[in-house]
């Protein structure tokens, strides 16, 4: 297959960056995206010009490292990460147009790289049960009914990718937050701190500056472990019931 | 000066692990629990533990560090801790809980645990590996990680990679994705109570060694170049297996062997380096663009059948109309009683003579099939969709075939790696001062790990094991106060600084990757699923050519000061390139085979490893005496006081 391609190229976090193009006359469609992408830097590197620098590392879609907007799209046209992603996904003669997720918060570092720790400062003000090594009770000790069990597997699921803050008009992360309490307020370990933890999430969410949740729906759209957008009423429902005891 | 031995190596004097005590097995843990002395709470914060890896052995540490209230520096290269690889581990994790009243106990999984290691491995660790294994459901429990349960609500376990008994706990698929989610809720945890503070996109690429013992490593930022010195009363490594030393292998484009292979050059021994795993089950090679492999679960082999067809000029041909009599299913044929459920290693090499022998199907003839079809039809497509649709789909995926059509191909892949560094029974290197966790020491799996065991050993070591015994060390502490001109500091500065000058300036015609293909090839020719003494000291010759070039001709784009990822990847191969030799070299002196290391020359006469217990119950201690010069081997003699040592058969 023949391929165009214009990426996003930005030297560093302050300079400006431009959409560069760039022709590949030999992809293989069993090539995954990432694959073609280091043939590029390959030719690129041949020619001496400085490869697109663009994160990945597990490539099998479970560690949410990789991120990039594909025509547009967070990960692009399938619902899978973009390191799953197969040129097969593509025609012959396609032209692709790659951009780094972004969103406010996230500011590039180099061409199609971001910063997403917001993330996890937003996990650190209160996505956890606190239970100290050492401290736990028999893990027999509660059981927990499958139904909830799944659930909140389901909801675990999230890889922290930030397709959806990238997907949303308003660069909110509320998927990823109504994910996480989702799945520890499912669990009866997760309930002493349930009412809390939101109230501590959201603060720190707001405090990153993402903005607010509209209900555009686009988040769960482009979230590559298909994360239901019903877990954002459930954190309304929650915020509720935190703002009503006070917290 | 000793003598050379075979041109390649020297043997030094003999090592022994002086932590664990005697006595009854099952008495030793807590003995040595009792012994190690303890730091009081008031001293805590004084004292400093720089831990390099987040992944399931470093988080749990620095989580369990933290809450302790020690001042602990973590450090990860992916942008989050959250990422480290141990997220990719699909299967599960053993404990011995005997929730299922089949028979498990503590001493079985030590027992099968040392069995499975092919007698390589020592008896007081894995007894404590086993006598934790309970424990971390629990803490895993309690951190909310969402273990598979049944309708009763209590968790379900399932038997795993050939064992007799289900001690499994898995969360579907993504047990490691899971187990590490909860790891890392309780190191943020930490971060936010100031207790640890974490550093992402930063590179270990030096130990800082001051008067003998680990007080501080260098980082390089890896967003702004920044050459960092960070110092501490102790240092731990979890910085995971090396595994990608081949180019390709299961683990992530990262991993790598740079943290592990500094501090070996600044003393710390290399346990066992040859003693490599190769995973039957995995999506094979599609091309030359191909980056790395993709594992599929061992627990297909469960209801797929593998086969070749009979005559090689069937390999082209659709499998589906080659009929059942020209099919050859080879491990229900060479092994009737465990059929396709044979051991990782046996599996991994048969298909390996299959496709020597010219049957291999699929690009470049390296590829066996395992199909599903006789599955579908006993239990209808509903129940294999429910059993293994995501992999199926994973499958499809990645290579356009459907498999409940057409069979899947697959072929092994190097996996995981039992060597690491040498540590004691306190997970202390030979280095004082250093500890080293996870899959990044050679601790607990001897020559072959068995499936769900190294999830298990990561949390064991990093939850229970290590904030036992460094505090050992660190009541000793706080140590004197290294300055930042202390020579030593500005010795690993400097060294690191040229290193990157020098790839920044070489400015050669191959990039790094073209030279980290090569190696792999070079390795997976002659050290992979069987080596033999020609092909290792060929390989051996080979790779010191490679590491030549390499330093004279890799082309390095861009500056320091910016996010470069063929620098980053510059350091880390030229680190493989050493390791990748002293790799051929054990293999090479360990003319034996044992567990994931097959010597064609020691075989039985159906072609069964044949292991030497009189010439090798030893692990390999190895001890680097210059990057030019012959290592030094140190022999730690393994003696089995509670298990007997048998030779394996699976016919
Ligand atoms: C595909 C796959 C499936 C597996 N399935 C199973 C399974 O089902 N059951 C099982 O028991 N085991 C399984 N394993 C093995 C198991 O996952 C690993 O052995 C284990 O998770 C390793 O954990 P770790 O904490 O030692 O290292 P890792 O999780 O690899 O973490 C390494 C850490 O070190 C950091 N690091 C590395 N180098 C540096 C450096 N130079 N500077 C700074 N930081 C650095 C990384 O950022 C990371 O945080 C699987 C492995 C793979 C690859
Ligand atoms: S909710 Fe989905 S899109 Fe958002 S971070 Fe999690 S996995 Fe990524
Ligand atoms: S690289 Fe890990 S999810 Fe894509």
């Amino acid at each position: 297959m023949k391929i165009n391609l214009k990426i996003w190229r930005q030297a560093g976090p302050n300079a400006t960056g431009k959409l560069v193009t760039y022709r590949l006359d030999d992809v293989s469609p069993d090539m995954s995206f990432l694959e073609m992408l280091d043939v590029l830097n390959e030719q690129l590197i041949a020619k001496g010009e400085e490869p697109v620098e663009f994160d990945s590392d597990c490539r099998e879609g479970i560690c949410g490292m990789c991120g990039l907007v594909i025509n547009g799209e967070p990960h692009g046209p399938r619902v899978t990460t973009t390191c799953q992603l197969h040129m097969r996904s593509f025609k012959d003669c396609d032209t692709i147009t790659i951009e780094p997720l972004r969103a406010d918060p996230f500011p590039v570092l180099r061409d199609l790289v971001v910063d997403r720790s917001p993330l996890d400062r937003i996990i650190a003000a209160g996505g956890f049960i606190s239970v100290s090594t050492g401290a736990a009770p028999e893990a027999h000790a509660t059981p927990v009914p499958k139904k909830n069990a799944d659930r909140a597997f389901d909801t675990a699921a999230c890889i922290g990718c930030g397709a959806c803050v990238a997907a949303c008009p308003n660069a909110a992360a509320m998927l990823f937050i109504g994910a996480k309490v989702t799945h520890l307020g499912e669990l009866p370990q997760g309930q002493p701190e349930r009412a809390a933890r939101i109230v501590k999430m959201l603060n720190q969410h707001d405090a990153e500056g993402f903005g607010g949740c509209t209900n555009v729906g686009a988040c769960a759209d482009a979230c590559p472990k298909s994360i239901p957008f019903d877990v954002i009423s459930q954190l309304n429902k929650d915020l509720r019931t935190s703002l009503v005891r006070g917290l | 000066m000793v003598d050379v031995i075979d041109g390649l190596y020297r043997e030094g004097t003999p090592i022994k692990d002086t932590k664990a005590p005697g006595g009854p097995i099952d008495k030793r843990w807590e003995t040595r629990k009792f012994e190690a002395k303890l730091v009081n709470p008031a001293n805590r914060r004084k004292l400093s533990v720089i831990v390099v890896g987040t992944g399931l052995a470093g988080g749990a540490a620095c989580a369990t560090l933290g809450e302790a209230g020690y001042n602990v520096k973590a450090f990860c290269y992916q942008d989050s801790p959250r990422r480290a690889h141990s997220i990719a581990a699909q299967g599960g994790i053993n404990a011995a809980k005997n929730y299922k009243e089949d028979g498990d106990s503590v001493f079985r999984l030590f027992y099968d645990t040392v069995k499975g290691g092919d007698y390589r491995a020592r008896e007081s660790n894995v007894y404590r590996l086993a006598e934790v294994s309970a424990s971390i459901i629990d803490q895993c429990v309690a951190q909310g990680v969402p273990f598979a349960r049944e309708y009763s609500g209590l968790l379900d376990n399932r038997s795993f990679g050939g064992v007799q008994v289900s001690r499994t706990f898995y969360a579907r698929g993504q047990t490691g994705q899971q187990l590490l989610i909860g790891a890392y809720q309780a190191l943020q945890r930490q971060v936010a109570a100031g207790t640890v503070q974490m550093n992402s996109r930063h590179e270990m690429l030096e130990l800082i060694v001051v008067d003998g013992r680990a007080r501080g490593i260098v980082t390089r930022d890896m967003v702004t170049g920044e050459i960092e010195t960070h110092l501490a009363d102790a240092v731990v490594l979890a910085t995971g297996g090396y595994a990608n030393l081949f180019f390709l292998s299961t683990n992530a484009m990262g991993c790598n062997a740079t943290a592990t292979w500094r501090a070996h050059r600044k003393g710390a021994y290399f346990g066992n380096p040859c003693f490599t795993q190769i995973h039957p089950t995995c999506i094979p090679v599609s091309g030359d663009h191909q980056s790395k492999l993709t594992l599929m679960s061992e627990s297909l082999r469960n209801d797929g059948r593998i086969w070749v067809p009979k005559d090689p000029a069937d390999r082209e041909k659709d499998p589906r109309t080659i009929p059942e009599q020209d099919r050859d299913y080879y491990l229900e044929r060479i092994y009737p009683s465990f059929g396709n459920l044979v051991p990782r290693d046996i599996a991994s090499r048969a298909a390996k003579y299959q496709c020597d022998a010219g049957k291999g199907v699929g690009p470049g003839g390296r590829g066996v099939y395992l199909d599903f079809a006789d599955a579908i039809a006993r239990f209808g497509r509903k129940t294999v969709e429910e059993r293994y649709g995501n992999l199926f789909d994973m499958y499809q995926q990645i290579t356009g075939d459907n498999p409940y059509e057409t069979p899947m191909r697959i072929y092994p892949a190097v996996h995981y790696t039992m060597g690491g560094l040498w540590v004691d029974y306190d997970l202390q290197s030979t280095i004082p001062g250093l500890f080293v966790a996870g899959e990044a020491n050679f601790s607990d799996h001897g020559a072959n790990r068995l499936g769900a065991s190294a999830l298990m050993q990561g949390l064991a070591d990093g939850y229970f094991v290590l904030p036992n015994t460094i505090r050992d060390y660190l009541a000793a502490g706080p140590f004197p106060e290294v300055p930042d001109s202390a020579p030593a500091v500005v010795e690993a500065r400097e060294a690191v600084q040229q290193r990157i000058d020098h790839f920044l300036s070489t400015k050669g015609t191959r990039s790094v990757d073209s030279f980290h293909r090569e190696l792999g090839q070079i390795l997976w020719e002659y050290c992979g699923m069987e080596r033999t003494e020609a092909g290792l000291t060929k390989a051996v010759e080979q790779i010191r050519a490679l590491r030549a070039d390499y330093w004279k001709n890799v082309r390095v784009l861009g500056g320091n000061e910016q996010v470069n990822q063929s620098l980053e990847k510059a350091g880390r191969v030229a680190d493989f390139m050493e390791l990748a030799e002293l790799m051929c070299i054990d293999a090479l002196h360990r003319r034996e085979s044992c567990g994931g290391h097959f010597r064609a020359e020691s075989q039985t006469e159906d072609g069964e490893a044949l292991r030497d217990d009189e010439a090798f119950a030893y692990a390999a201690a190895w001890e680097f005496s210059g990057p030019d010069a012959p290592p030094v081997l140190h022999k730690e003699e393994l003696v089995y006081e509670f298990v007997e040592m048998k030779q394996r058969s699976y016919k």
